[in-house]
């Protein structure tokens, strides 16, 4: 899996960041972003509530 | 209340109640909204309402029939769908209330637009409401939590919640993040309280008038000798670099302070008498404070305030075996969309152990509430500390003396009397 924010689309709800704190997080401005390192998703099952929490679709999840 | 009706029952309208109590609905397009007779509970009729399917037709006040939105799918579907607006330039904007009569002339920057204006105006703002920003404000709530019980306990054992706690505490908070001084409280609360409560366009345009001379002033006053507060970071960046002009940023300020009190203080005054009524889950979360975070989300769905999300199509849209078209009107009801069954089991029970996870109660799509991950940090802050710090308080009111927002506002309490 790689995962990504679209900067562009990012309201900065913090939605990712509270469903799956172990793999997103805000920057200092307050936009969404991956966890340096967790771009693989760490086999982290909340990774999929994030994408479904965030009100912009802004996360995408490719597999492979 | 339970119907033995199916959805496509013929009922008469105009609101009377039947033999059973029921309120009746209208065959076709019932009025929408009502008001609560609960203040936590949907108005009477809304079960109706979900029976008729995820998409129904009611009538607005102005004798205009739009969609309400019941389903949870499809109302994250349509908010996060472009071909619905929110430009309330378009003249088949849908007017909910009278006082939204006139809505177009100038519309509040952020709720009054699509993108890219939308994004061009949210993304000036973002910075300051961040979950850093909002985790490193989190001891100064705690300060104003604490000071506000203080006085309550001096002025004790009773208190009117409303105005001694539940307002005050975001009021501060959001002053403080604007830099908006707290001693002028007084003048923008009733405007505030006067703009979602006015009766008529021409009497919410007089206030709106009267909001915007008093921001204007106060960011002249800002020039002369600037403060500390997001405010003034826009007056110095935007403003005099050329990104915003003077208007927009009066009315920036209006929608920020707004939104930034009034909502929480409803959820916080609704929030302790609904906690209240249901003793069960008040001591569940006496005995487990690590509950809160979960039982703010629970009231949320739960309380559904800001109940009326408008819209309008600017394409057809195809939606649960509907058609959607363009220039009709369409309302999203957050308390319905929060108590899909097929979503939520046992929707209608307060529950603060559920995962009342993606709820829409701040919305969903691009104009998601910008503030609430302050609200939330607000609210667990505030219910945690009253619980904790007043243990013996009691509701001071009978249930049938509740002084209970109207359908076409914020839903809430005016007042909550409560004694220790």
């Amino acid at each position: 899996m790689k995962l990504a924010i679209d900067a562009d689309t990012c309201i900065g709800s913090g939605q990712c960041a509270l469903a799956a704190p172990g793999v997103f997080t805000q920057d200092d401005d307050g936009f969404g972003a991956v966890l340096p390192g967790r771009e693989d998703g760490a086999g982290d099952p909340l990774v999929q509530e994030a994408v479904r929490a965030c009100p912009v679709q802004a996360i995408t999840a490719e597999e492979g | 209340m339970t119907r033995s009706r199916t959805s496509s029952d013929v009922v008469v309208d105009d609101g009377t109640t039947d033999a059973d109590g029921r309120v009746e609905q209208s065959a076709t397009a019932p009025d929408f909204p009502r008001a609560r007779t609960c203040p936590y509970q949907p108005p009477a009729g809304h079960e109706a309402l979900a029976e008729r399917g995820p998409l129904s037709r009611v009538t607005l006040y102005d004798g205009r029939e739009v969609w309400l939105v019941t389903g949870h799918a499809e109302g994250r579907a349509l908010l996060t769908d472009q071909r619905l607006s929110s430009d309330r330039q378009n003249p088949a904007f849908p007017v909910f209330a009278a006082r939204a009569e006139g809505q177009g002339e100038a519309p509040l920057p952020l709720i009054g637009y699509d993108d890219p204006e939308h994004a061009r105006q949210r993304r000036m703002l973002i910075p300051s409401f961040g979950l850093k920003r909002i985790a490193a404000m989190r001891p100064q709530i705690q300060r104003i939590a604490d000071e506000l019980i203080d006085a309550m306990l001096a002025g004790g054992p009773e208190a009117e919640l409303v105005s001694a706690y539940a307002l005050p505490l975001p009021s501060m908070v959001i002053c403080s993040l604007l830099g908006v001084p707290y001693e002028e409280h007084e003048l923008f609360e009733s405007l505030s309280r006067a703009l979602l409560l006015s009766e008529t366009g021409a009497q919410a345009r007089g206030i709106r008038q009267e909001f915007e001379d008093y921001l204007d002033g106060l960011i002249a006053r800002k020039e002369a000798a600037p403060g500390e507060g997001l405010l003034d970071e826009l007056i110095a960046d935007r403003l005099t670099e050329g990104q915003l002009d003077r208007r927009d940023l009066v009315m920036t300020a209006m929608v920020t302070l707004v939104a930034g009190h009034e909502t929480t203080a409803n959820m916080i005054s609704l929030g302790m008498y609904t906690l209240h009524e249901h003793p069960d889950q008040l001591a569940a979360l006496r005995a487990d404070p690590a509950l809160m975070p979960g039982a703010v989300e629970e009231l949320l769905r739960y309380l559904s305030i800001a109940d009326v999300m408008v819209r309008v199509a600017t394409a057809d849209i195809e939606v649960a075996g509907q058609t959607v078209r363009a220039g009709d009107g369409v309302i999203l009801g957050a308390s319905l969309i929060n108590r899909d069954a097929g979503v939520y089991e046992r929707p209608g029970v307060l529950d603060v152990r559920r995962s009342a996870r993606h709820h829409v109660a701040f919305g969903f799509g691009i104009h998601q509430c910008l503030g609430q991950n302050l609200a939330r940090a607000e609210l667990e802050i505030a219910f945690t500390t009253l619980l904790t710090r007043i243990p013996t308080l009691r509701i001071a009111v009978a249930r049938d003396e509740l002084l209970i927002k109207p359908a076409t506002t914020l839903q809430g309490l005016f007042t909550l009397p409560v004694a220790w």
